[in-house]
C-alpha cells in the first residue's frame, strides 16, 4: 500500500516524465557504449560522454532559462538564437582585436560588451512587446532575423578565431576537474531560482503571464515585469553566445546559436511550462534542455545515420511529450487512469505540451 | 512619464531613419537596373549559399572581386543555408531581367521548376561551385565548380601518403557535411570508391554530419570518441569541423595528427595553421577563388557563345601535406 501510493505520488509530481524520459535516454545509449556512464580523469579535468552531455548542453539550458520566463510572462522569444550569435562575435571581435589575447582584463572588457548588447537586445525585444504591444512573435521575429545579420556584420561574414587560453575557459574550460561553464550555469540557475520563488518576482511574472490587464489593475507594474523577462532571457542567451563561441575559439556569425530558440521552446515545454504563461518550471526547464542535448548525443554515439537524424529526433520528442499529456495517458492506459479518478485529470501544462510540439519539433 | 515618451518619440525616430536609409539604398540600385543594360554592361545575378565558412567568404570575396574587375554589374544574395530564401532570389532575378543567373545550390535536387522559369524567361543559369540533379540538362550552361567526387578520392590517395608504412587494420571516423548537400555526397562516394578498390583494411567504423561546422565538428568527434576509443584515423569533409575535432581529440587526452591521423578538404586559413602544427595531416584544397573563371564564362554565354564552354569548367587545385603547410601558409588567401 505505502509502496503503490509512493509511486502514485512519484509518478504525479511534475517533474516525473520528464526525469524518467531523460533516464531511458541515458540507458539506451549503454548496449551500443558500453562505457557510457563512466568518467574518467583525462589531462587533469574529467572525461566522459555525461561531462560532454552538460558541456554542450549548457549554453541550451541557460538559453531555456532565460526563455522559461519570457514565456511564464506569456510571451516568446525567438531571437535568442541571434543574440547568441551577436554576443560570440562581438566578444571574439574585440579579443582577438587586442595585442595580448591572454589578458585577463581584455577579455572581461569583451564579455562586459557582448553582454551588454545582450542586455540591449533584450530591452529592445522587451519595449516592443510591452510598450509597444506588439505580438511577442512578430516582435522578436524582427531581431531574429535582423540580429542576424548584426552579427554577420560585425564578423565582416568570416570566422573570427581567437587564441586566448582566458576567453576558451567559460565555454570549453575546466575547473576543479569540472567543465568551467557547469558552474555559470549553475550561478544563473541558483540566482534566477532564488529571485523568483524567495522572492515575490516568480509570483508576479506568473500573475502577469496569467493575466496582464488584471495584474496591472491590482497593482503590479505588469511592463516593467516584462521588460526585465525579456532583458533576463537577453542576458541568458548573451552568456549562451559568450559559451558557444568559447567552446570552439571562434566567433561564427552565421552559425553559431542556430535553431537554439526552438530547442530552448522545447525544452521549456518538456519541462512542463505552459506555452500560454502564467506558471512555470526552472527545474523542468533544465531537465528538458538536458534531454534534448542527451539526444543529439545519442544520436552521434549510436550511429544513426545522418539522413535519419531529424526523424530520430523527432519520434523520440514526440513520444516524451505524448507521455507527459495525462490525457493521452489516460486515452493509452484507460483502465488505470479511470480508477484514479478525474481528479488528477490534466494540470493544464502537460496537456498543453503534446499539440505545441508541432511548432518546435 | 516623460522617459516613457522620450523613448517612444527616440523609438519612432530610429525606425524612421531606418525605414528612409532603406528606401535610400534601395532607389539608387533600381535605377542603375535599366541605365546599365541600355549601356551593355552585363548584370549578373548571383545567389550564394550563405556564409557559413571562412572558404565561403573567400568565394564570395572572389566573385565579388572577379565581377568588379570584369565590369559586371553584380546583384548579390545570400541564401542563408536556405532552398526557399535561393528559390526566390532566383525568381527576383528572372523578375528583374538580369542578364545572366548563377548561383551555389544548397542542396542537389529540387531545382527544376525554378530553372524552367529562368529557361523560359531567356536568362542562361551557370552554377558555381556545387552541382544540381536535373531531369533536363539544358537547364543550366555550365558548372563553375570543383569535383568534389574527385576531391574524395584525392583524399583517401593523401591517407595513403599519410598511413605509409603503417600495417594491419585501419579505422575511419567520418565528419560528414551537411545533410543532401553535394560536397558531403560526392566527398564521401570518392573516399569510398578508393577505399573499397583498393584497401580492403579501412573500414569507415563512425560518420555523421558535422554540417560543416567547427561547433559541429567538435560535438560530433567528442561523442565518436566515446563510443569508439579506437579511430586511428578522421576524415573530415572540410577544414572547420577537423578544427573543431581537434579539440575534441585534444580534450579526450589524444594527440591530433599523432594518434589520430587528419585528413580534411577545403585549405582554409586556420586549417593551414592547424596543419603547421602538426594537428592536421594532409590537406585537400576545394579553391574557392573562382570568381574570375565565372566572369570569363558569363561573358561568354551572355555574348551567345554558351554552347562552346564544357559542361564542366573544374577550378584549379592541389594537395598538401604537413611538411608542405609552414612554407604554403603566409600564401593562403583564404
Amino acid at each position: 500500500m505505502s509502496l503503490t501510493s509512493l509511486w502514485r505520488a512519484a509518478t504525479q509530481h511534475r517533474l516525473f516524465w520528464p526525469v524518467a524520459a531523460l533516464v531511458a535516454l541515458l540507458v539506451i545509449n549503454v548496449p551500443f557504449t558500453p562505457g557510457f556512464f563512466e568518467i574518467h580523469l583525462k589531462n587533469g579535468h574529467l572525461y566522459g560522454s555525461l561531462v560532454s552531455i552538460v558541456l554542450f548542453g549548457s549554453p541550451l539550458i541557460l538559453v531555456a532559462i532565460g526563455m522559461t520566463l519570457v514565456i511564464a510572462t506569456g510571451g516568446i522569444d525567438l531571437s535568442v538564437g541571434a543574440v547568441v550569435a551577436i554576443s560570440g562575435a562581438l566578444a571574439c571581435l574585440v579579443v582577438s582585436k587586442q595585442a595580448d589575447q591572454d589578458s585577463v582584463a581584455g577579455v572581461l572588457l569583451a564579455f562586459a560588451l557582448a553582454l551588454a548588447v545582450a542586455l540591449v537586445c533584450g530591452a529592445w525585444n522587451g519595449l516592443l512587446v510591452a510598450r509597444l504591444g506588439i505580438q511577442p512573435i512578430i516582435a522578436t521575429l524582427i531581431l531574429m532575423v535582423a540580429g542576424r545579420g548584426i552579427a554577420q556584420l560585425i564578423t565582416s561574414g568570416q570566422i573570427i578565431t581567437v587564441n586566448s587560453d582566458a576567453y576558451s575557459l567559460i565555454g570549453g574550460g575546466y575547473w576543479l576537474a569540472l567543465p568551467f561553464s557547469l558552474f555559470v550555469v549553475a550561478l544563473v540557475v541558483v540566482l534566477s531560482m532564488a529571485l523568483t520563488r524567495r522572492t515575490a518576482l516568480g509570483l508576479l511574472v506568473e500573475a502577469v503571464g496569467g493575466n496582464a490587464e488584471a495584474s496591472r489593475l491590482v497593482g503590479i507594474r505588469s511592463r516593467r515585469i516584462k521588460i526585465m523577462a525579456y532583458m533576463f532571457c537577453g542576458l541568458c542567451a548573451g552568456i549562451a553566445g559568450l559559451m558557444i563561441s568559447s567552446n570552439v575559439s571562434a566567433a561564427d556569425g552565421n552559425n553559431a546559436g542556430l535553431w537554439i530558440e526552438l530547442d530552448a521552446i522545447l525544452a521549456v515545454v518538456i519541462g512542463g511550462t505552459s506555452l500560454t504563461g502564467g506558471r512555470f518550471h526552472l527545474g523542468g526547464t533544465i531537465i528538458g534542455a538536458l534531454i534534448i542535448q542527451t539526444l543529439t548525443t545519442t544520436i552521434y554515439t549510436i550511429g544513426v545515420p545522418t539522413q535519419t537524424n531529424l526523424v530520430f529526433k523527432a519520434v523520440v520528442v514526440i513520444v516524451v511529450c505524448l507521455m507527459q499529456s495525462s490525457v493521452f495517458r489516460a486515452k493509452v492506459f484507460g483502465a488505470r487512469a479511470k480508477r484514479r479518478g478525474p481528479a488528477q485529470k490534466s494540470p493544464g501544462a502537460a496537456a498543453d505540451a503534446a499539440p505545441q510540439m508541432e511548432v518546435s519539433s | 512619464m516623460i522617459d516613457r515618451r522620450s523613448f517612444l518619440t527616440a523609438g519612432a525616430a530610429v525606425s524612421a531613419a531606418g525605414i528612409l536609409a532603406a528606401c535610400a539604398k534601395k532607389n539608387p540600385a533600381k535605377s542603375t537596373g535599366p541605365d546599365s543594360s541600355g549601356s551593355k554592361q552585363i548584370t549578373l545575378g548571383f545567389s550564394q549559399v550563405g556564409s557559413e565558412s571562412g572558404w565561403r567568404a573567400a568565394n564570395t570575396q572572389s566573385v565579388k572581386e572577379a565581377a568588379k574587375a570584369a565590369g559586371i554589374n553584380l546583384k548579390f544574395s545570400d541564401a542563408q543555408q536556405k532552398q526557399e530564401n535561393q528559390i526566390s532570389a532566383i525568381r527576383s532575378y528572372i523578375a528583374q531581367k538580369v542578364d545572366v543567373i548563377s548561383f551555389s545550390p544548397v542542396v542537389v535536387t529540387g531545382w527544376d521548376t525554378v530553372l524552367k522559369e529562368a529557361k523560359a524567361a531567356g536568362i542562361p543559369v551557370i552554377l558555381t561551385d556545387r552541382s544540381v540533379e536535373t531531369s533536363d540538362p539544358s537547364l543550366y550552361v555550365t558548372l563553375v565548380g570543383s569535383d568534389f567526387e574527385i576531391e574524395g578520392e584525392r583524399a583517401a590517395h593523401m591517407l595513403e601518403k599519410v598511413l605509409a608504412g603503417h600495417k594491419g587494420p585501419v579505422k575511419i571516423a567520418q565528419l560528414e557535411g551537411t545533410t543532401g548537400a553535394a560536397p558531403a555526397i560526392e566527398r564521401a562516394k570518392g573516399f569510398g570508391k578508393i577505399m573499397h578498390a583498393s584497401h580492403p583494411e579501412w573500414t569507415i567504423i563512425a560518420s555523421q554530419t558535422g554540417d560543416f561546422t567547427r561547433a559541429g565538428g567538435k560535438q560530433v568527434m567528442a561523442a565518436f570518441l566515446q563510443a569508439h576509443s579506437d579511430i586511428d584515423v578522421l576524415f573530415s569533409h572540410n577544414d572547420d569541423m577537423a578544427i573543431g575535432a581537434i579539440q575534441s581529440i585534444q580534450a579526450a587526452g589524444k594527440t591530433p595528427g599523432t594518434d589520430i591521423k587528419i585528413v580534411s578538404v577545403d585549405g582554409v586559413h586556420d586549417g593551414f595553421v592547424a596543419m603547421s602544427k602538426g594537428q592536421i595531416n594532409a590537406i585537400v584544397e576545394c579553391n574557392p577563388l573562382l570568381g574570375p573563371q565565372l566572369m570569363d564564362a558569363v561573358k561568354t554565354v551572355h555574348a551567345g557563345k554558351g554552347s562552346t564552354l564544357p559542361r564542366w569548367i573544374k577550378t584549379k587545385e592541389g594537395d598538401y601535406t604537413a611538411d608542405q603547410a609552414a612554407a604554403a601558409l603566409p600564401s593562403r588567401k583564404y
